[in-house]
């Protein structure tokens, strides 16, 4: 075999096959497709510019029947290599079946470039051409190359190109190659070959049987993720609704606007920092800014407002409603009503690759960023003083007063809590939402279905809450349309309330009254 | 159960996220009776009456009103069968006038077009100032419920309870707040609706209990630990050990 | 849940029923008062026919927030739904009347069924080129959605910030379903460019006139039913409800029942303002599910006084005045005016407007 593959790319036999294949080159549409597919075979280094200059119109023809080849430095005879004169010499033309022997056969040459970002475009070119003739440039090429990826669609494209052979023998180990392959277009390939070999109809049945098994897990996983991805992001939306209105009780329609202040705050910071030698620390650094801003916020209004409103929830709503309108207002006024940009550092940008799957690489800091918030909560719920006071003040509020915990601190310091875990949901927010002064509205009701979903009270239930819708999201996305996806989810959490009014992880007995 | 059994609890416990707040308590009354229930705090007094007025499901047991399972049904239906119920933190509503608040409370088709075009019959309104009179509120009848006393919004509330003509009357600590005259005058009062109808009171004031003078059930830890007189449950060692002892 | 401000049902007394009585007559003068020359002191522009005619729907719609909300608790925020719905069955039945006016000259299809290439008119748009039909729906469908979703939240007992918040998600998602175009109602653009109603051509005086009565009328109409059931019997259950509802259930009372009633009444005075309000408009769009609308409704009740029906109507013009004049006079201002106002009444001015002016009166 190997044997066969050095005898392949031999000069003495190429040299052959490119004399032997230029006179094609002049006669008619199928003569040239003909002779380009043979050229593309020969790997013959001087095959390539001949192409290319097919390809771009530069190579001409007398009436005799010579070839002309024009490049910057003038024209000269092929293959011999004289200087001429273009004088009448018409250029070659090509129809589509010679566009694309020309692509395959320009691809099998490239597949050779020392170039590897050249090798695999033409190894992807090489796939699209399917034909026979490519096998053995193939099969040259991957004994040598040494890239992973790029031996990975040579084989690909030699699966595909034997697919094309009249060899039942040869069409078998593409149809067996193709079969391990996880890729829309071998499953499209192996269809179309269906009908060209009716007598592998079954081999072809169960390979694509297997792709389509393949694809599909493929495809379950990348759902997956995107919904994970979305639920994070209700996540970290959420979350600081779970402390002001799970835990407090207090009802707050300026949630919205708060995860806004904290994605003007990451603006801000950056425009801050930009020039200076933090600039790429800009995201990083707007966290604790984003917190601390609204938080101050959220400390404000507790104690300027909504604690004058404590056990009125109507109006507690009415209020923050307000209180949003004028933050929002606010907001468009100083910043104006457009889009601000907060740019993505470098190592948020991209694609990060898992088995075959490309994760966007600001999804998976999202999904961590939302875990790691989450996990912050939790800490300084269950281990901190103020967390514990927290606690007592929330299950009995006159006891904790006797006790000497300062309740009217404890709330204001909760309400900033909260207020400061939705600024940093701005935060990564800025990385895929426009940041403009509604950038909340659209969280709001999302954040309050998660946490009434969830059930009310529960950190464990906010964080089930918001995986579960973004999953049923995603899930449903390709079924519905992302609009009707989300009017069912809406639908379904209503029913759902029918079956368990006080959400998944509903608390039971006397503190439920409470 | 015999035939004049009104109110038949059988083996009921409720669960509260596994703490039992009812355990297997089996209580039977009858037609007419008087029956105290008393307790220390947790003993499931409220939880029982919750479970007899729906508000409560029973995590296992029988519930029965005459031969009806209240387990099946709501509130709104168990009141309408005849069950009426008075709660220890007197609820009586606020905007509206003593009368109005009675006028909600009489024996009436309760559906929305029939509230809609109720008018007060003479036979209603002297119902109506027939209990005013019974509970002492006739001067204050058009003054909101809000102003009124805590004693006064107790009464209200008994007035309510007797508009709704109920077969069976719960009565949550209906003496909480009162003064020792209005003790003894709920007293009569509840010994005098009793007879033709029954009831179960629910009390912390034993000389209360004393005064009403009927068959006594000690409830504690969610099941019945001792019934009979006043005086023989209050030399029962086991009630001594529970209240005293420890 | 807590007692909120302790209001009985405006029982009318002689001098409020001349005050609304004289207000419903200065309303009925300004389109009489458009008909007189411009050069008279008395003339009143067709602004101001048009706006007042837009305000007393936006009152309709506010006396079926406040018969939900002030009386029984029921804080919707999915009313602007509701007028929506029934803003867009009267809009069906507008286009269907443009016929083979519209730009592409089609007989029955409007012009977007025709850009979007329908080939035929769906089966939910048949029978609203008639008015009697179209009307019915106006009503019928927001009462049927408000029977389904009262049903399903009262059943289980959803109440309070619960069921606001439910009612707004429900707002939401409509919205978003009118938004899209195979929903068959025009997408992003909604009905518009309307030609004639009953016969009339919308843009002239006369059909202003007959649109402008038709709101008076459903107003005092709208009234008179919410007097009605607030001084009845009934009227004292809902505020029973709104103050104590297990309690009222343990009187033997179905709360749900009663809550239900209430709020699919609620919903069809709501459809028919929205039914009134697009004639004279001239556009509904799914902006008007957005749940903004509903909320700032829900603030004209509380503005006017809630539990007071004087006090709804008095609210969505009072609002709206100022609306109109500060969009104008100062646009950057109205949205801190409109949330100064969530903020100022509900810390400061429990009973609205007209509790303040009944406080003065008292004293």
């Amino acid at each position: 075999m190997l044997l066969a593959i050095l005898l392949l790319v031999s000069p003495a036999r190429a040299q052959d096959a490119f004399t032997a294949a230029l006179p094609g080159l002049a006669g008619g549409f199928g003569q040239i497709a003909e002779a380009v597919e043979k050229l593309g075979a020969s790997a013959d280094p001087r095959a390539l510019p001949l192409l290319q200059a097919l390809q771009e119109g530069r190579l001409l023809k007398r009436e005799d029947g010579t070839l002309l080849l024009q490049t910057d430095a003038g024209t000269s005879e092929v293959p011999t290599g004289r200087p001429a004169e273009a004088g009448d010499a018409e250029a070659v033309r090509v129809n589509n079946r010679v566009r694309g022997a020309l692509r395959g056969a320009l691809g099998s040459l490239q597949i050779l470039s020392t170039n590897p970002e050249e090798r695999l475009k033409a190894a992807e070119d090489v796939f699209r051409s399917r034909s026979a003739q490519n096998i053995a440039p193939l099969e040259a090429a991957l004994a040598r190359e040494t890239i992973p990826a790029i031996r990975a669609q040579l084989e690909l494209s030699l699966a595909a190109s034997r697919l094309a052979s009249p060899d039942n023998a040869v069409r078998l180990q593409g149809i067996n190659a193709l079969a391990e392959v996880t890729d829309q277009n071998a499953r499209a390939l192996l269809l179309e070959t269906k009908a060209q070999a009716p007598d592998l109809a079954r081999q072809i049945d169960g390979a694509v049987a297997k792709i389509e098994g393949r694809l599909k897990v493929r495809q379950m996983v990348e759902t997956f993720f995107q919904g994970l991805s979305l639920g994070s992001v209700l996540l970290l939306a959420a979350l600081g609704l779970a402390v002001t209105f799970g835990v407090m009780g207090v009802i707050n329609m300026a949630h919205g606007e708060m995860v806004m202040l904290g994605a003007y705050a990451t603006y801000m910071v950056q425009e801050a920092l930009s020039g200076t030698a933090l600039a790429p620390f800009a995201l990083p650094l707007a966290i604790p800014a984003a917190f601390l801003l609204a938080a101050a916020v959220g400390a404000v209004l507790e104690r300027g407002l909504i604690r004058y409103l404590y056990g009125r929830p109507l109006e507690t709503l009415l209020m923050t409603f307000g209180v949003g309108m004028i933050l929002q207002q606010a907001v468009r006024l100083i910043f104006g009503a457009q889009n601000r940009e907060v740019v993505s550092p470098a190592w948020m940008q991209g694609t990060l690759t898992l088995g075959g799957l490309s994760l966007t690489a600001n999804r998976v800091w999202i999904i961590v960023f939302g875990l790691l918030v989450l996990g912050l909560v939790v800490a300084a719920i269950r281990y901190t003083r103020f967390g514990l006071e927290m606690r007592a003040v929330v299950q009995n509020r006159r006891i904790a007063a006797t006790m000497g915990i300062r309740t009217g601190r404890v709330d204001a310091l909760t309400f900033a809590f909260g207020s400061g875990i939705a600024g940093m949901a701005g935060v990564a927010l800025s990385q895929i939402d426009n940041v403009s002064p509604n950038l909340g509205t659209g969280y709001i009701i999302d954040s309050f279905m998660v946490v009434v979903f969830g059930g009310v009270g529960s950190l464990a239930g906010t964080l089930v809450g918001a995986l579960t819708l973004g999953v049923l999201n995603k899930v449903m996305e390709p079924y519905a349309g992302a609009v009707l996806a989300k009017v069912v989810v809406l639908v379904g959490i209503m029913l759902f309330i029918q079956r368990r009014p006080r959400g998944m992880f509903a608390l039971k007995g006397r503190a439920a009254e409470a | 159960m015999t035939s004049h059994t009104i109110l038949y609890l059988d083996d009921v416990s409720v669960v509260f996220d596994g703490f039992r707040a009812l355990n297997n308590l089996s209580l039977f009354v009858d037609q007419g009776e008087l029956r105290a229930i008393i307790g220390p705090n947790g003993a499931g007094k409220t939880t029982m009456m919750d479970v007899i007025t729906g508000k409560t499901r029973p995590s296992a047991g029988t519930v029965k009103f005459r031969d009806t399972d209240l387990t099946l049904l709501d509130e709104a239906a168990i009141a309408t069968m005849g069950i009426g119920r008075k709660f220890q933190k007197p609820t009586v509503f606020d905007a509206l006038t003593v009368f109005e608040n009675l006028e909600l409370a009489l024996k009436a088709p309760r559906g929305p077009l029939a509230c809609l075009r109720w008018t007060l019959a003479g036979e209603a309104r002297s119902r109506i100032e027939k209990t005013l009179e019974e509970i002492g509120l006739t001067a204050r009848a058009q003054d909101r419920a809000a102003i009124l006393s805590h004693g006064q919004r107790q009464w209200l509330e008994i007035g309510m309870l007797l508009m709704q003509d109920p077969e069976l009357l719960l009565v949550d600590e209906p003496v909480a707040g009162m003064t020792d005259q209005e003790t003894e005058h709920t007293a009569a009062l509840l010994r005098r609706i009793a007879g033709t109808r029954s009831v179960v009171v629910v009390e912390h004031d034993l000389e209360f209990v004393r005064a009403l003078d009927c068959k006594v059930t000690v409830l504690c830890e969610g099941s019945v630990l001792s019934e009979g007189t006043i005086d023989q449950v209050q030399n029962d060692p086991k009630v001594v050990e529970v209240y005293l002892g420890r | 849940m807590s007692a909120t401000t302790a209001t009985l049902p405006a029982q009318p007394r002689v001098t409020l029923r001349l005050v609304l009585w004289g207000a419903v007559l200065v309303l009925a003068l300004i389109p009489l008062l458009n008909q007189l020359p411009e050069t008279s002191a008395l003339h009143v522009g067709d602004f101001i026919v048009s706006i007042t005619g837009k305000w007393i729907t936006y009152a309709i719609l506010a006396l079926a927030i406040d018969l939900a909300w002030g009386y029984t608790g029921i804080l919707s925020l999915g009313h602007g739904a509701f007028f929506a719905l029934g803003g867009y069955a009267m809009g069906m039945h507008l286009m269907r009347l443009i016929g083979p006016r519209g730009a592409y000259g089609h007989p029955t299809l409007p012009d977007f069924m025709v850009f979007l290439g329908y080939p035929e008119l769906p089966w939910y748009w048949l029978g609203f080129d008639m008015f009697p039909y179209a009307f019915f729906m106006a009503l019928f469908i927001p009462g049927l959605l408000a029977l389904i979703v009262g049903y399903l939240a009262f059943r289980s007992r959803i109440t309070g910030v619960y069921l606001s918040i439910l009612t707004q998600a429900l707002t939401y998602a409509l919205m978003l379903a009118f938004f899209r175009n195979d929903m068959g109602f025009g997408g992003n653009n909604g009905f518009t460019d309307f030609k004639e109603l009953l016969g009339m051509a919308l843009t002239t005086p006369l059909a202003r006139a007959v649109l402008f009565y038709a709101s008076l009328v459903a107003l005092v109409g709208s009234y008179w039913i919410c007097t009605r059931i607030s001084v009845s019997k009934l009227g004292r259950v809902l505020v029973a409800i709104r103050d104590a509802e297990s309690r009222v259930r343990f009187l033997g009372y179905s709360t749900t029942q009663v809550k239900l009633f209430v709020f699919v009444i609620s919903a069809v005075l709501a459809g028919l303002a929205g039914a009134l309000y697009v004639p004279q408009v001239g556009i509904i769009n799914p902006g008007e599910f957005s749940p903004g609308n509903s909320i700032e409704a829900v603030i004209w009740v509380a503005v006017g006084g809630r539990g007071t029906l004087v006090g709804a109507v008095v609210g969505a013009f009072s609002v709206n005045a100022l609306k109109t004049w500060l969009t104008t006079a100062a646009p950057d201002l109205w949205l801190f005016a409109l949330g100064g106002l969530f903020v100022a009444v509900t810390l400061f001015l429990p009973r609205g407007l007209v509790g303040l002016f009944s406080r003065k009166v008292e004293k």
